[in-house]
């Protein structure tokens, strides 16, 4: 599309000389006789794709991917298991009892639409906003309070600060905090497995204001140019932080970076599950056979704070984020096709809420909230494979400061 | 592409080094001293460093298949021919260059090794893994700690050309070390020799954590000794005491050590002071038992390296000697290092921790 637009911007300025492949090895160019400078205005903006409306009604019956019941019922579920999960999180943030949160709120169709495409096996990198991703794959929300609180059945040992999940298992690897790292280490990956012979892409998310670091860049050229099958997968919900893509970006947004890596791209509008659904069908089906990346640009709008640390009615309007969350919610609007279908009524929305909160509330978060953190001896593990002489040392000094010093530190937490 | 040379020194035309208009080689600051490799490893030929290194690439892609090796011209055989007629053994899918992006040869060669395979990543200079800090500090460092051991990225190894080549100036010279060895998680070590570059290699290859191998590059053809031709490997976390002595331990690594060797010749013959020289040979973890023993039985010490002395590794060093050794300390531990400028051009003479900074250390040290 891109080439196309720009072929045409070109064209008549084109002379007839044949093409110039040996005038130098970094391009295949015609020549042109007029000086004209490319302006980006004169580039056709890359369009949404959309396969149902704010209605939840399908605009072409042959882009709809045709879900059953159940596959339907699964999704929707997922968006609403991870949408209850974020309110009694934030909550809980707020009352104290756990010292951080994220949440989804107004991306869990891109997340599970995406998810839903790929194969159980396939290998996920994620930002820190996709929890909807990894409780799709069937990590219980028990696992998440374990996480959030640190506890000793944490996977992550308690080490890390809470929504930074990981399972070996669902084959999601662990989030850590520095921005768009896991970007190239997604393309390294791709690599590998295909090296391996492995049937698996890599998929890789991150927001519009990640695609801004250097490791972005890295990625997209590496991935294209060393034919790794990965799907990068950029959440474009408008704010990193408290900075607008004004900001961030004078271009036409992430996805049309791509032509320039040599890479297939496409916007997906994001609050479209099934739009997200069949581009990432699409795309993995392409990145398999083709041993080559795609990146998918999903617009949609980032309806809560960023984190339980910030205030984002100091930079954007109430009345901007109500406006969304009325007429273009990704959850309502796929609930709607489902009533329309006869899958889904509103009392069967109510219970399941109901029942979610309780699932979140009176067990997972209470029990995690019980459980003891993992041992102090644990914190030096992991280090490297096994302790270093040195690590054996300072674990041996802590342990003998806290037999003398240990009614100063809350020990009874931890486990003995 | 210019035609491929063998001298190091027109490698760094690579990186926009002139090192042909108008400029002289510097003399060598030290002499290589070569070491005779063990009888029980087997047969052994002489190898320059560049070869030794090379053949430890080859047996490690020849052992698995997983493995690869990648970095800015890798493929045609490196800039200091370390990865040379690799490709052609072993295809381009598996030696191939990348593009010309320090971050993202690391984020790639991490992600590479949590997928399963055996990484090597090549960083052209020392002096240009700084856009990787964060890649290796954050991420390769920390992988498996984050993870509660779910994910690792410990079948990494990153190899690396460092230390002064005589005229490197700021950006072909530096030793970063230091940077390193103030991040748990990493395992850094610098070979002083073509022997110790291969068996170290080899066990970083096989290491279950990511590792660093900073490789003298003025050491790359100027080194040569028997090295031996199979498989063996030198152990992460362990220094070499490489000479005897009684009056005063002297500890280095990389080329520095054959500065610290032959000014151990000349006072011991000069003066008559004896120098138990020891090569740390890796710098994370380091091998504290071996060092403070020494400096315990001596009672002085000397540290020298090539990089910057604030901060340096050798204020480690110092550190913990004093406090473990303080009692059997005679003097105070001296640290003979480069000094805190970049790394100068025409002034590297002057910059170096010479032979005779070292013997005018040693001479206070002993009067002290």
């Amino acid at each position: 599309m891109l080439t196309r637009t720009l072929r045409k911007a070109v064209r008549p300025l084109v002379t007839s000389v044949p093409r110039s492949d040996k005038f130098h090895p970094s391009t295949q160019s015609e020549f042109i006789n007029e000086l004209h400078m490319i302006d980006p205005m004169e580039i056709e903006r890359l369009p949404v794709y959309r396969v149902m409306d704010r209605s939840g009604k399908i605009l072409r019956e042959n882009q709809d991917p045709k879900f059953t019941k159940e596959q339907c019922v699964k999704m929707y579920k997922a968006m609403i298991k991870t949408n209850e999960f974020d309110r009694v999180m934030y909550d809980a943030q707020r009352q104290g009892r756990v010292s951080f949160y994220m949440t989804n709120y107004g991306e869990e169709a891109a997340q599970i639409g995406s998810i839903a495409a790929l194969n159980p096996d396939d290998l996920v990198y994620a930002q820190y906003r996709e929890a909807g991703v990894i409780f799709y794959r069937g990590f219980t929300y028990q696992q998440a309070c374990d996480q959030c609180y640190g506890n000793v059945d944490d996977k992550g040992a308690g080490r890390q600060m809470p929504v930074h999940y990981g399972s070996r298992e669902l084959d999601y690897v662990t989030i850590s905090s520095p921005l768009t790292t896991q970007l190239p280490q997604a393309a390294g990956s791709a690599f590998a497995l295909r090296r391996a012979g492995e049937k698996r892409v890599v998929m890789c998310y991150f927001g519009e204001g990640s695609a801004s670091e250097g490791d972005a860049h890295a990625a997209f050229n590496f991935a294209a140019t060393l034919n790794c099958p990965v799907i990068f997968f950029c959440r474009n919900n408008g704010f990193a932080i408290s900075t607008p893509v004004e900001d961030q970006y004078n271009g036409d947004g992430i996805a049309s970076r791509a032509p320039g890596y040599g890479m297939m791209t496409i916007r997906v509008d994001g609050n479209d599950l099934m739009a997200v659904f069949n581009a990432t069908v699409k795309a993995r089906e392409i990145a398999l056979s083709e041993n080559r990346p795609i990146l998918i640009e999903a617009i949609t709008y980032r309806q809560g704070h960023h984190s339980t640390s910030d205030d984002s009615s100091r930079y954007r309007s109430v009345d901007e984020v109500n406006m969304w969350q009325k007429t273009d919610h990704p959850i309502s609007r796929f609930r709607q096709y489902m009533m329309t279908q006869g899958w889904w009524s509103m009392e069967e929305d109510a219970a399941l809420q109901k029942s979610l909160k309780k699932d979140v509330l009176i067990f997972p978060l209470v029990t995690a909230e019980k459980k003891k953190k993992p041992s102090i001896e644990s914190m030096f593990d992991d280090v490297y494979d096994v302790l270093t002489p040195e690590l054996e040392r300072q674990k041996a000094e802590l342990m003998d400061h806290l037999k003398q010093y240990g009614k100063h530190y809350n020990m009874d937490q931890f486990v003995k | 592409m210019i035609g491929v040379t063998r001298k190091t020194a027109r490698a760094l035309l690579s990186r926009g080094v002139n090192a042909t208009a108008g400029s002289t080689r510097t003399h060598m600051h030290f002499k290589f001293q070569p070491d005779d490799a063990p009888a029980e490893l087997g047969a052994t030929e002489k190898t320059n460093m560049c070869n030794a290194i090379k053949s430890a690439i080859d047996i490690q892609l020849a052992r698995d298949e997983s493995t690869i090796i990648f970095g800015e011209d890798v493929k045609f055989g490196g800039v200091f021919r370390c990865t040379d007629g690799l490709m052609d053994k072993y295809g381009s899918d598996r030696v191939f260059n990348t593009p010309l992006c320090e971050q993202g040869i690391a984020g790639f060669g991490i992600g590479a090794a949590v997928a399963g395979a055996c990484t090597i990543a090549e960083i052209q200079f020392a002096d240009y893994i700084f856009p990787a800090f964060d890649q290796i500090v954050n991420e390769a460092a920390k992988y498996r700690y984050r993870s509660g051991n779910e994910f690792d990225c410990g079948k990494l190894t990153i190899r690396s050309p460092c230390s002064a080549v005589g005229h490197g100036a700021h950006y072909h010279s530096q030793s970063p070390e230091a940077y390193f060895a103030h991040t748990p998680g990493l395992k850094v070590c610098v070979p002083r020799s073509p022997i110790q570059a291969k068996g170290l290699l080899l066990s970083a290859f096989e290491d279950d954590n990511p590792c660093i191998v900073f490789e003298p590059k003025i050491l790359y053809r100027a080194a040569e000794e028997q090295v031996p031709v199979g498989h063996y490997k030198i152990p992460l976390g362990k220094a070499d005491i490489l000479r005897e002595g009684t009056d005063m331990t002297m500890l280095s690594w990389g080329t520095q050590v054959h500065v610290a060797r032959e000014v151990a010749g000349i006072v011991e013959e000069e003066l008559g002071i004896s120098i138990e020289v020891i090569d740390l040979v890796s710098i994370a973890p380091w091998d504290r038992e071996t060092v403070c023993n020494s400096v315990s039985k001596t009672g002085r010490c000397i540290i020298t390296h090539e990089a910057p002395i604030t901060c340096g590794f050798g204020a480690e060093l110092q550190a913990t000697i004093t406090s473990d050794c303080f009692f059997d300390l005679e003097a105070p531990p001296a640290r003979v290092c480069g000094l805190d400028t970049p790394f100068p051009h025409v002034h590297e003479p002057f910059y170096m921790p010479t032979k005779w900074k070292l013997i005018q250390a040693v001479k206070a040290t002993m009067d002290a």
